[in-house]
């Protein structure tokens, strides 16, 4: 690609010579993270390669069969990270159900942007695909994580309150609408927040990344806004899903409020 | 009304045989922890029992979906919480879970009047006192005026004279308006003034069942 600067090893080695001054400075300061820095920095560059490598080849011979190997992978470390991430004790219906919210949330989002507004052909080309199942998936990991932990969170500490609605006649349903309400609200919010803040606030860094190696701002810019309503759609769509079917595992079918201990 | 047979939940409670008639005034009395909290959950459907049955109007509780069941059978819990919003909020909110028409403000200033709670009702709730929200909670079941009221210890936060009033207005109410109400109480007192039946419960069974 014409006027793109491909970086030398030594300009590589000049930008981890920035976080070695980085580190003296942590250093002199008394902060002791210097290890967290180290390993960091260390952990991110082998990712890195390791997936620029991976990337290269399935760039060079896309097949659709590892597009789904592919995809299977992300998904399934993204719902174990949920998993992880999750302070909150989960039950196993509710894992189930999380589960299932990612893959229906994330997928249905991912084909309706790749067949639908972008039209890729073949299907599975890798260098459209994988990037952009990469960003639906992570964030709506994120989206899903938060609204997990608010959802947990919030039935169990208010027990006594939904129980209370339920005493009241209350359907389920009814009875955790708020906490419903407000799980949802703690998903979306970041990215709600990344919207109102992009190209103003900062460039979105698959944006930066698409100038940088020379496509055209306009072009840049229309396919960051594609992917942000992807975005938006694919977290909603996956909370949604989680939401409607996670609350119901807190109940049981006399309508009774049970909580694993 | 309601017919316990050989009713037993964990080891919290075992009742062989007991009877809660329709129209009285029915108390429930005995010692901290002997199971009183739970034999109202039972009948609210709250809690799975693990064996025996409960009969209501001579169907068994299994046979009854639980959503309508509540709407017919409302409890009060010991310490009700408060909902976001108003007093006015916090009283039609039993109407709205149970899905009846809402009521006129009227309606909620008699009620506010019945429970001696003398407040404007677009008043916030962070303010009243723990007596004051007690009875804003019980004016809440009231309103939905369902067949039978669980009452659980619903004068605890009261003091002695207030106490008298309320419950003597929840009892003409009640008469009035041919309900049965089912009441936990910490007072004798109250229990022999009050009820036309008092059941005293010892270690999850009934040790005394006065009818009368
Ligand atoms: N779901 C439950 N699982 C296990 N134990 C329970 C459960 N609910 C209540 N208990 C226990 O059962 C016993 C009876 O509780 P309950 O709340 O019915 O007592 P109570 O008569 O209402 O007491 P109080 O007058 O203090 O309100 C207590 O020892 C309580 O700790
Ligand atoms: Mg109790």
């Amino acid at each position: 690609m014409e006027g793109v600067i491909d970086l030398e090893l030594w300009q590589m080695i000049s930008a981890y010579i920035f976080v070695i001054i980085l580190l003296f400075i942590v250093k002199a300061r008394g902060i002791s993270r210097e290890k967290e820095i180290i390993i960091s920095s260390v952990r991110m560059t082998l990712q890195l390669i390791l997936t620029g490598y991976i990337l290269v080849y399935l760039f060079n011979y896309s097949n659709p069969l590892y597009t789904i190997v592919v995809i299977g992978l992300m998904e399934a470390f993204a719902i174990y990270t949920v998993f992880k991430r999750t302070k909150s004790k989960l039950s196993i219906p509710l894992k189930k159900i999380i589960a299932i919210a990612m893959l229906f949330g994330t997928l249905s989002s991912l084909f309706y942007f790749l067949l639908v507004v972008i039209k890729i052909t073949p299907w599975y080309d890798n260098r459209y695909f994988i990037p952009i199942a990469g960003m639906l998936i992570g964030n709506s990991m994120t989206g899903i994580s938060l609204g997990v932990t608010k959802l947990v969170d919030d039935i169990y500490q208010q027990r006594h309150l939904v129980e209370s609605a339920l005493m009241l006649g209350a359907t389920p349903k009814a009875a955790v609408k708020d906490i419903v309400d407000k799980a949802f609200d703690s998903a979306i919010l970041p990215t709600i927040n990344s919207m109102v803040g992009m190209g103003i606030v900062f460039l979105p860094g698959m944006m930066t990344g698409q100038i940088l190696s020379g496509t055209s701002p306009v072009t840049a810019i229309k396919y960051q806004i594609a992917i942000m309503l992807g975005i938006l759609g694919s977290v909603s769509l996956t909370v949604i899903l989680f939401l409607q079917l996670g609350y119901k595992t807190f109940f049981n079918e006399e309508s009774q409020l049970v909580l694993p201990e | 009304m309601f017919l316990f047979i050989n009713v037993k939940f964990k080891d919290i409670l075992d009742i062989d045989k007991l009877h809660i008639h329709r129209h009285k005034v029915t108390s429930i009395v005995g010692p901290s922890g002997s199971g009183k909290t739970t034999l109202l959950r039972l009948l609210n459907k709250l809690n799975p029992f693990d064996s025996g049955d409960i009969f209501y109007n001579d169907q068994s509780l299994k046979d009854i979906p639980s959503i309508a069941l509540r709407r017919n059978i409302v409890m009060l819990p010991q310490a009700p919480p408060i909902f976001e919003g108003s007093i006015k909020d916090n009283l039609l909110i039993g109407l709205k879970f149970s899905e009846q028409p809402l009521a006129s403000d009227q309606q909620l200033m008699n009620m506010l009047k019945l429970v001696q709670l003398n407040k404007d009702m677009n008043e916030g709730t962070h303010n009243l006192s723990g007596g004051e929200k007690q009875r804003l909670a019980l004016a809440r079941v009231l309103l939905m005026a369902p067949e039978v009221l669980l009452l659980d210890e619903p004068s605890s936060a009261l003091d002695e004279d207030t106490e008298l009033v309320i419950i003597n207005a929840l009892v003409n109410y009640t008469k009035q308006n041919n309900k049965t109400l089912i009441m936990v109480t910490h007072s004798k007192k109250i229990a022999n003034q009050f009820s036309d039946e008092i059941i005293e419960i010892k270690n999850g069974s009934v040790i005394n069942h006065e009818e009368g």
